[in-house]
């Protein structure tokens, strides 16, 4: 057992100077956590199962994982267009969570006030806020879940939203039936990993014909020093019904790097739809590309039933490292997957990301806007996969992914996959990539905006169809998040 | 650097390559040399996670089957006669042509120049007689461009580098058209044969330059070609690669060019035949306003495999690069296409674009698109396209209304498709060549499938 020591605390307040950075939620919180040596063996996995009171079914799904992961050898996937360090697993903590009484809070009240106070330093509307905001959240401390709010006005909808941990003790045929039906354990080499030692994370489900009252939400923050955060969400929207989800993930600003390997699941049955929207400000690292978080995440729906919908949309603009293909399996006839992505990588970071749309279904509709954003010597990558199963008559997807470069040091990729297997299929994909407009800089400049504010004006222009499809708060946070990323990348 | 393992694999390759001939020149047996070790090192090609240039091509058949590499055969009268080439290649008497029989030149067919007493002649011969000629030193090209250890097949062609053609088109002067015919009869054995073409354009110079491979649709050969071409300063070449092998052959194709300062390559590949094809063509814009199109038209049907594998490298400015590939598909036939466009850092102004569109015919026809863009400049104009889809249903019920049956506007339509990379071709008797090629080969297509699941 180890115990973070307290490092310098900076607030939201810290002036750019102070900070040397311009990552404001890089502060660390002192409070007491508890966390396993670091080293991944089955013990480990033995331990974090039986620290969850988790009945058989749940560790033997988990040792499973592990020893498939195991007989792998620890081959990392290579082909991403991302460079780094190999990764030493036997250097992370694989667990680690606040250390209260008991076994977790048991409602608002029990949560240390310092956790409290990181959240409300992240803006998250905990408590009252929540209340006011009409936002339920689940707010993930390094692995586990702290607090859920709002419970009362979701149970009346008989909308079950928890921390995972909750729902294997309390909806185990839930859980069973559905944890990876969309992302098996096996799926990839991340995603086993995360099968194995994934200790919270959000659990929902939305039962027939029920429009969820509220937006959901989940908070992650990576505290602990050389920590892995590896949780596992699992949304499971019932016929007919409807859920938005919205997912914000931050980290404190650590020298070394921190590993983030998640997996999301959702499940739309028939007539369902689920939107889920991502603001990752994951660390990105400082402007010399130390430090930062790897975010190695496995995000995938499936539209399992007919007429079903799920919609990803996502910004990112943190980790230093991103790889992550958020996914839809169109099995459903007449289903529609949709991915709208803003990725913005700035000094060191990187980014190799996109979608998968594996249409089975006949009539089955995907539309993919991915805009790319390279600054400083950032790279990215769009990479995405339409598939056009033989069964998918009548299949359309339209793609398009444009990058937008701002210097001469960076660089922007698009990778697509196209595999059709079926001639009544339309895709069409198209991409561009070009730098800010001098034309559009001349004009602004000369109506009297400043360099850097026509720059971030432009900018912002060109990522407003997505954030037009995130949540209101969501899009203003988004542009904010936008703006602060991007400072000094001008002049 | 022999590896057992690799040569233990392919047993009759090892025994082939000990079997050839000691007689060469030393610097072709050095060569060959510096093949087989790179051989033995990749191997062929395997479709294992991470190989992204084979990602949706299995070479498995190639690897299995045991092709003969006899000694040089004389050139079979029977099929080498001038109707019989005429037959399965295009064909025109103001052309320089220079025909190859199982990979063994066909003098009485041909009309070489072969190299002067001057080291700055025009040259359109085989290699053999290059080396003949003592021109040594023309042979310091080979494997410049298609290095063996790039590729396990590059290295292959050189272990067996046994003839090929050398053209060597010196500072101004206009070579006019060479057309290099490699014909497979099949007979005897089903062979391997490892056509190397070497082309260099100095300064200013013009070239056109047709490479056609064909041979019988009932015997299983494989044609593994490797084509060298320098673009120098200002120079522009026309370049054309006609794959009509027969349904049952394997061909496997490299082509690497590079491109100095103010030069202009035009390319148009067409593929028709092969059981498995493949196309891997690079082209390297290495000097600053060099200008590039590379067209190509892919019609597979039946059980055919067609794998285009196109990458266009600008790490200069100024350049501009046209990339613009056209499928057919019906039967169970699969086409693959596989286009990287990579602007380098410092390539700045430079104007990329990349397009694949593929028309499918049938419900087990399948296509793999992947056009992809590496961008490491900021002021660069690229983008890129794709689609795959079925003929306009709204376009037939028009021109049925016009009273024209079904047949018909399924030919004029696949053929409209076609027309747009086949009008490129510049050189008119070859234009009209292909087009009467593929207006024999249009399938009759149902294109009244249905649309969507009703």
């Amino acid at each position: 057992m180890t115990t973070t020591q307290g490092q310098r605390v900076i607030s939201r307040d810290t002036t750019p100077e102070e900070l040397n950075s311009d990552y404001k939620w890089g502060f660390t919180i002192d409070i007491e956590e508890e966390a396993f040596p670091k080293g991944l063996s089955e013990d480990v996995v033995r331990l974090i199962s039986a620290k969850k009171h988790e009945p058989e079914w749940m560790l033997d799904w988990r040792l499973r994982a592990f020893r498939f992961w195991t007989r792998q050898n620890y081959s990392e996937p290579t082909w991403a267009n991302i460079e780094h360090p190999p990764i030493d697993f036997q250097d992370i903590h694989y667990y680690a969570a606040p250390k209260s009484a008991g076994d977790g809070p048991q409602s608002i009240d029990d949560v240390d006030p310092e956790v409290l106070e990181a959240f409300s330093k992240l803006g998250i509307p905990l408590e009252e806020q929540a209340r006011l905001a009409g936002v339920a959240v689940d707010a993930v401390l390094d692995s586990v879940s702290v607090a859920t709010t709002y419970q009362e006005q979701l149970e009346k909808a008989g909308v079950i939203f928890c921390s995972m941990s909750d729902a294997v003790q309390n909806h185990p045929e839930l859980v069973q039936k559905y944890l990876g039906s969309v992302v098996p354990y096996a799926d990839n080499f991340y995603a086993t990993l995360n099968s194995a030692v994934f200790s919270d994370g959000s659990f929902a489900y939305i039962p027939p014909g029920v429009r969820c009252p509220i937006e959901l939400m989940t908070y992650f923050r990576i505290n602990q020093a050389d920590s892995g955060q590896f949780e596992r969400t699992l949304i499971v929207a019932d016929e007919g019904s409807y859920v938005s989800y919205l997912e914000g993930c931050t980290a404190p600003m650590r020298k070394t790097n921190q590993l983030h390997a998640a997996v999301v699941e959702l499940v739309a049955m028939e007539g369902a739809e689920i939107k889920y929207s991502t603001l990752q400000n994951w660390y990105p690292g400082d402007k010399n590309g130390e430090g930062g978080v790897y975010n190695f995440v496995t995000k995938r729906g499936k539209c399992a039933g007919a007429d079903s919908k799920i919609s990803w949309t996502q910004v990112e603009t943190g980790s230093a490292i991103t790889w992550k293909y958020p996914s839809v399996i169109l099995q459903g006839d007449n289903s529609v997957g949709e991915f709208y992505s803003v990725a913005l990588v700035n000094n060191w970071q990187q980014a190799d990301t996109g979608t998968k749309m594996i249409h089975m279904g006949k009539n089955t509709r995907s539309t993919i806007v991915a805009k790319g954003i390279s600054a400083g010597q950032g790279q990215q990558t769009y990479r995405g996969l339409v598939k056009i199963n033989p069964t998918a008559n009548g299949a359309k997807n339209f793609t398009q992914c444009d990058s937008l470069l701002v210097g001469d040091k960076c660089g922007a990729h698009t990778v697509p996959y196209i595999e059709v297997k079926n001639p009544t299929a339309q895709l069409e994909h198209e991409a561009t990539t070009s730098k800010v407009s001098d034309d559009q800089l001349f004009y602004l400049q000369q109506r009297g905006i400043g360099v850097e504010d026509a720059h971030f004006m432009i900018i912002n222009g060109f990522c407003r169809g997505i954030f037009q499809e995130l949540p209101f708060e969501f899009a203003m946070e988004a542009s904010q998040l936008l703006k602060v990323s991007l400072e000094g990348t001008v002049g | 650097m022999t590896t057992a393992t690799t040569a233990d694999a392919y047993p009759h390759y090892a025994a082939a390559f000990q079997a050839q001939s000691p007689a060469a020149p030393p610097p072709l047996r050095a060569l060959r040399d510096r093949g087989w070790d790179a051989f033995a090192r990749l191997g062929l090609p395997t479709a294992r996670r991470g190989n992204e240039p084979w990602k949706y091509t299995n070479v498995a058949p190639i690897a299995r089957a045991a092709f003969a590499h006899p000694e040089p055969l004389p050139v079979d009268e029977s099929a080498a006669t001038l109707a019989h080439v005429q037959a399965n290649a295009p064909w025109h008497s103001d052309w320089r042509n220079l025909v190859f029989v199982d990979g063994v030149f066909a003098p009485a067919l041909s009309a070489e120049i072969a190299p002067g007493d001057s080291p700055h002649s025009l040259i359109v011969a085989p290699i053999s007689a290059t080396l003949r000629a003592g021109h040594d030193d023309s042979l310091d090209l080979l494997g410049e461009l298609a290095a063996p250890d790039d590729d396990g097949f590059v290295a292959l062609n050189t272990a067996f580098l046994q003839e090929g053609v050398n053209i060597a088109v010196p500072a101004d002067v206009d070579a006019g058209v060479a057309n290099l015919v490699y014909l497979s009869t099949g007979r005897a054995q089903p062979r391997a044969t490892y056509p190397r073409i070497i082309i260099s354009a100095q300064r200013n110079a013009r070239l056109r330059v047709i490479e056609t491979y064909a041979g019988p649709d009932d015997t299983r050969y494989f044609t593994n070609a490797v084509t060298e071409i320098h673009v120098h300063d200002g120079a522009a070449v026309e370049h054309y690669r006609l794959l009509l092998d027969g349904r049952d052959a394997y061909h496997v194709g490299t082509s690497r060019v590079i491109q100095h300062r103010d030069s202009t390559f035009s390319s148009v590949a067409i593929a028709r035949g092969a059981a498995l094809g493949r196309n891997d063509f690079g082209v390297v814009l290495a000097g600053a306003g060099a200008h590039c199109t590379l067209n190509g038209l892919y019609l597979t049907t039946g059980q055919q495999h067609i794998d285009n594998y196109i990458n266009i490298d600008h790490p200069e400015p100024h350049g501009t690069s046209r990339l613009f590939y056209k499928g057919i598909l019906d039967g169970q036939s699969r086409a693959v296409f596989g286009g990287n466009v990579t602007v380098r850092e410092g390539a700045q102004k430079t104007d990329a674009q990349q397009t694949d569109k593929n028309l499918l015919l049938s419900e087990q026809a399948e296509v793999d698109s992947k056009p992809s863009l590496l961008i490491y400049a900021d002021d660069v104009k690229c983008g890129h396209g794709a689609t795959a889809g079925h003929i306009d249903l709204d376009t037939v019920f028009y021109m049925r209304s016009r009273g024209l049956d079904l047949p018909t506007v399924s030919r004029i339509l696949i053929h409209a498709f076609a027309s747009e990379i086949i009008d490129t071709v510049a050189l008119a008797p070859l234009r009209d060549y292909l087009h009467d090629q593929f207006r024999n080969a249009i399938p009759d297509a149902d294109i009244s499938l249905p649309i969507g699941g009703r």
